[in-house]
């Protein structure tokens, strides 16, 4: 699925136009974002948690050559899943 | 000073509900409507997830079901060896546009 796809179900869940979904689906998504590149963390209950993860520099080696490069340090964000959604998504233990 | 604390939290963690207000800020409709059409842009994932899709989101990123073999476990505490079922578990890959705007390389 898509963000169009997500925002045709939206409409049709909420029965709005689909301007008016779409709308409320980039909100929902500029939002989150905003609040990752402000290293906010984000819960929504029942869903799950995002979070920043920092990582240091560190000494890498590319696996195809052997040779030892620089990796710099970075951020990339850290997913956690809510209970309800852990479990709704394992559909072979329920 | 409470003023303070609160003002901290705001800023570490948004939660459903400051994703509403946000929601709403930006979008021209009541805050009771803001407030049930959040609900449904995460209902609506839910259900997509649930029945096995994957959710990409450009610029945010992806979601998808993985199913896990069926593999031995042991009980930490005690050492006891269970049988860990074949399951299905739901992995989170953020985009890479996002990761080049959190570390600086892009706009």
């Amino acid at each position: 699925m898509t963000k169009s796809e997500l925002i045709e179900a939206v409409s049709s869940k909420i029965d709005v136009p689909k301007n008016r979904a779409e709308d409320v689906v980039n909100a929902v998504f500029d939002a989150m974002t905003d609040a990752l590149l402000a290293d906010q963390r984000i819960e929504v209950r029942g869903f799950g948690s995002f979070s920043i993860r920092k990582y240091r520099a560190r000494k890498g080696r590319n696996p195809r050559t052997g040779s030892e490069v620089q990796v710099d340090k970075k951020k990339s964000v850290h997913f956690k899943v809510g209970k309800e959604l852990r479990d709704r998504v394992d559909t072979l233990n329920q | 000073m409470c003023q303070f604390v609160f003002e901290e939290n705001e800023k570490m963690t948004m939660t459903k509900a400051s994703i509403v207000d946000s929601v709403y800020a930006r979008v021209g409709i009541t805050k009771k409507e803001a407030t049930d059409y959040v609900d449904a842009v995460f209902e609506a994932i839910k259900e997509t997830l649930e029945a096995g899709d994957e959710l990409k989101v450009s610029g945010f990123g992806k979601f998808e079901v993985r199913k896990k073999g069926e593999r031995v476990g042991r009980n930490p505490r005690t050492g006891v060896e269970i049988m860990i079922p074949e399951r299905k578990v739901l992995r989170f890959k953020v985009s890479q546009v996002l990761k080049d705007q959190l570390n600086g390389k892009r706009e």
